[in-house]
């Protein structure tokens, strides 16, 4: 048995009932590493996490039950872990090694999993294919010449390849849907505040949130039971209750209103994708639930906005990075960073604030206005999570603009705050597809419930690259 | 007059919260080891995240309640950006647009001055030179700061100075800030500039900022230095340069530090870590009246107790004073010594360190020391006689219908026999020996 192929679900049966140990667990999933050379990790904690397996092993035997108590997990090189190196996949941080867990880390950690290792992406998040990476771009495991998606590709890969049972990710336009949907993971976008942002290096923060990745809808609903919850370190975290989310499987979809809006399926979507994504709305609506057309009328305005907001807060947060403390000098940011920093230079200027930034900020309030109205009509809405399928490395490299408009379905849940799920739902030449579904604020058990409906009877997951 | 000066004020006054502004660390760190007071958070490492202390924040609208300032109910934090190696973020959070508190003014000499706005934000790190190297201690890092500013409504060195006094006043008063101006707590920046045309009232097309002064007393300096420095400009003709100066105590000058052209833009935008802070009414009017007694009403207090106006306010000067002098007065007066009695004693005997002495100790002194002690006659009068001959002067001013002579004829006396005896003994004894 390939032991790392499992779910979270079957790591824990299977660790529970003493079928094998998390050090064998562990143990398989290294092996894959070294197996596959996709670039997915920056820094593989093979030492460290073959002791705290040996540890799991230990607690497993005197009869421990946590949630994920031996269950290697890959964190995203931008989750600051104590004592081992997180560099954002940018050279500045390159030798830098943090002296304390991100929140969501010490939660991992006191659930009892194990940090495998700390995986590629886009040099502090910025981009959308892996391939803004100063550590070189992680290959897509379904066809090595195609991109994973970014900015979380290694995390989404490491998932994908079977090196890891699940990953963390963050999501700030895209950044965990997209590549999901590129490498038939499922990607967890949750509300902006749901999940703490404490420790993990800041890309633009009124838009960042922290998801993971999973191999399933399941696991991705313990995953967030374990990482969910107000911080007392982040102020933006609300005291809001955390039901638990995996009790909301119920496979029960019945009278559940689904909005399909029409800003989504429009020209520019590559016409496989949205035949695919038609027959799984086709599916929910043979299966009882209420199928609506609806209109997000601010959507072809989402992308100028977020291009506006992000790199203003992008140029902030990324000036502590002086070199004087900790880390190499200005100069050794890569192209796209500085790229952003001086847009948001710019943008948050004395005479181009007004014109700019705070314009965007009153977009902003027009496109959450438009979901609120919206999910006054319906429970949940669902679109492609990206209008075209992973493309070439090296296609899109010099051509910005193009890299930006991948994020066309994905950023306005940023910009509104809501929740997204991306689930597979297929494959096209061999490469994976996935279907975004997108709630109210808070409705993330209603998205599992939503999502896991459509896993039972179409199950992707079970598909692994090199297998089939 | 032949010109106009217009002077406004920015004040910083930092908080004695127990914690910074914005973690955990402990504010107090005056002489410390550098850098023991520190964390993620205020030195700025990846991935930290503020968390506003919801006491610095009330302090700070319970200052601008002392102010009268208007307490919008909706207000937040915004992001400053520089570069500056004492700042760890590469950004102080601070306040722009929608500050805790707006618009309120304050009485000083009889007149009315407004305040602008009364802000939060964080303290920087601290830079030290020493040789080649610079060294950053990053225990002032996120310390609570609040800044007062006013409007440009001074017009002369001595107003500004009684202003920043009673400022200083009103935060100890209110228990916020020790406001010890050695120890960095209080920071003064006047800005200052002149016109000559009185009768506009329009403000000069420039303005002087001067930094870096420690003192009421380098304000008063500094503020003078410069009207005179701006006149010799103004009157040749020319317009002094829109800058930022320093008080330089050495040279008593104020030198140019930084011309305006050069200054920053701060790329101010709202701080997206920090949710907005949205008060209810019931919160502003629940903080105002928990106000504690504030120093004109501690001197209307005192004044109603039959004390001379000036005595009153140095006897609220401090709170730990007023309220010993308060305590006293009472007991005082059931031995029959009045408020203005014990207001004297304080005043006098540079009793202004009361901390430690009881009411009831304090009447006991008094009472000690208004007994006169007894005095033989005889030696007394020969004290008399050696000061009257020793002072010719006294006779001929008093044969000249001088009657003011005896006062200091008696002082002369007092001094010389240094014990407290009755004043009116002397007298007679001297009047005696004069005719």
């Amino acid at each position: 048995m390939k032991l790392n192929n499992l779910t979270i679900k079957k790591t824990r049966e299977g660790l529970t009932n003493k079928q094998f140990s998390s050090t064998e667990v562990v143990n398989n999933c290294l092996e894959q590493i070294k197996k596959h050379d996709l670039n997915a990790f920056i820094t593989v904690c093979e030492k460290e996490s073959l002791e705290q397996a040996k540890q799991a092993d230990e607690l497993i035997k005197s009869g421990q039950n946590l949630p994920l108590l031996g269950v290697p997990i890959a964190a995203k090189d931008i989750f600051s872990t104590k004592g081992i190196r997180t560099t954002a996949s940018s050279k500045v941080l390159e030798n830098y090694i943090p002296e304390y867990d991100a929140t969501v880390i010490t939660k991992l950690k006191e659930a009892g999993a194990i940090i495998i290792g700390k995986t590629n992406c886009d040099a502090w998040a910025h981009g959308s294919s892996g391939e803004n990476s100063d550590f070189g771009p992680t290959k897509n495991p379904w066809n090595e010449e195609y991109v994973p998606g970014g900015s979380s590709s290694g995390s989404a890969v490491s998932v994908a390849a079977n090196m890891t049972i699940a990953a963390t990710g963050t999501d700030t336009g895209g950044s965990i849907r997209l590549p999901a949907s590129f490498t038939n993971t499922v990607g967890l976008k949750p509300t902006y505040g749901r999940v703490s942002r404490y420790g993990i290096i800041a890309m633009a923060s009124s838009l960042d949130t922290i998801g993971h990745f999973t191999k399933t809808v399941e696991d991705s609903a313990i995953f967030l039971n374990v990482t969910a919850g107000q911080d007392k370190k982040d102020a933006t975290t609300p005291l809001q209750a955390v039901p638990n989310y995996e009790k909301v499987l119920t496979g029960n979809i019945k009278g559940l209103k689904i909005g399909v809006p029409k800003e989504f399926f429009i020209e520019g979507l590559d016409k496989r994708i949205k035949e695919n994504i038609e027959n799984a709305i086709k599916f929910y609506e043979e299966n009882g639930a209420e199928i609506q057309e609806i209109s997000l009328p601010h959507t072809d305005d989402a992308i100028a906005c977020y291009y506006i907001i992000q790199p203003a807060e992008v140029s902030s947060n990324l000036s502590r990075y002086d070199g004087i403390r900790f880390g190499n000098l200005r100069d050794s940011f890569g192209q796209e960073a500085k790229r952003r920093i001086m847009l948001g230079t710019f943008t948050l200027s004395v005479g181009y604030y007004d014109a700019y930034y705070k314009k965007a900020m009153k977009v902003r309030t027009l496109i959450l206005e438009d979901y609120e109205k919206a999910f006054q009509k319906v429970d949940a809405i669902i679109t492609p999570t990206s209008p075209t399928l992973p493309w070439k490395l090296g296609e899109k490299v010099d051509d910005p603009l193009a890299m930006y408009l991948s994020d066309v379905f994905t950023v306005t849940a940023n910009i509104a705050g809501i929740p997204g799920l991306s689930v597979p739902t297929g494959f096209i030449e061999g490469l994976p597809v996935g279907m975004q579904i997108l709630g109210p604020h808070f409705s993330e058990n209603q998205l599992f419930r939503i999502g896991h409906f459509y896993e039972q009877a179409h199950d992707f997951y079970k598909r692994a690259p090199y297998e089939s | 007059m032949n010109h106009r000066v217009i002077i406004g004020l920015e004040v910083h006054v930092e908080l004695k919260t127990k914690s910074k502004m914005f973690c955990g660390c402990s504010a107090d760190y005056f002489g410390s080891k550098p850098n023991s007071h520190t964390c993620p958070v205020c030195l700025g490492l990846p991935g930290a995240l503020p968390i506003p202390s919801q006491q610095a924040i009330e302090w700070c609208v319970q200052i601008g309640q002392a102010l009268n300032c208007n307490i919008p109910l909706f207000s937040k934090f915004d992001r400053k950006n520089y570069f500056y190696p004492d700042l760890a973020k590469g950004y102080q959070i601070s306040q722009y647009d929608e500050p805790f508190c707006l618009r309120g003014n304050i009485d000083i000499n009889g007149k009315k001055f407004g305040i602008t706005r009364v802000h939060m934000e964080e303290d920087t790190g601290k830079l030290s030179h020493e040789g080649d190297s610079s060294l950053i201690d990053f225990n002032r890092s996120g310390v609570p700061l609040v800044e007062i500013v006013t409007e440009p409504d001074f017009g002369n060195a001595i107003d500004v100075k009684a202003y920043l006094q009673k400022l200083q006043q009103i935060v100890r008063y209110l228990g916020v800030s020790d406001a010890d101006m050695e120890k960095g707590q209080m920071r003064l920046e006047p800005n200052i500039s002149v016109s000559l045309d009185v009768n506009s009232k329009d403000l000069p097309k420039y303005k002087v900022e001067v930094k870096n002064i420690n003192s009421f007393g380098f304000v008063e300096k500094a503020i003078n230095f410069e009207i005179e420095r701006q006149l010799e400009i103004l009157k040749t003709g020319k317009l002094p340069a829109q800058e930022t100066r320093g008080w330089d105590e050495g040279k008593n000058a104020t030198v140019s530090q930084r011309a305006k052209e050069e200054a920053n833009d701060y790329r101010y935008f709202p701080e997206p870590d920090i949710p907005p802070i949205r008060w209810t009414k019931e919160k502003i009017d629940e903080l105002k009246s928990s106000l504690p007694m504030l120093p004109d009403e501690a001197v209307e207090k005192a004044t109603a107790l039959n004390i001379k106006v000036v005595d009153a306010i140095r006897i609220s000067e401090s709170v730990q004073v007023f309220s010993t002098f308060m305590g006293t007065a009472p007991i005082a007066a059931q031995h029959g010594i009045t408020a203005q009695g014990v207001a004297n004693y304080i005043i006098n005997n540079k009793k202004m360190d009361v901390s430690g002495t009881t009411p009831a100790e304090l009447v006991t002194e008094i009472v000690k020391l208004n007994k006169n002690e007894d005095v033989n006659e005889n030696e007394l009068r020969s004290v008399v006689q050696k000061i009257l001959s020793d002072n010719p002067q006294i006779r001929e001013d008093f044969i000249k219908g001088k009657n003011s002579v005896i006062q200091f004829a008696i002082g002369q006396v007092m001094y010389v026999i240094k014990k407290k005896i009755d004043i009116n003994i002397v007298r007679k004894l001297i009047l005696e020996e004069l005719k």
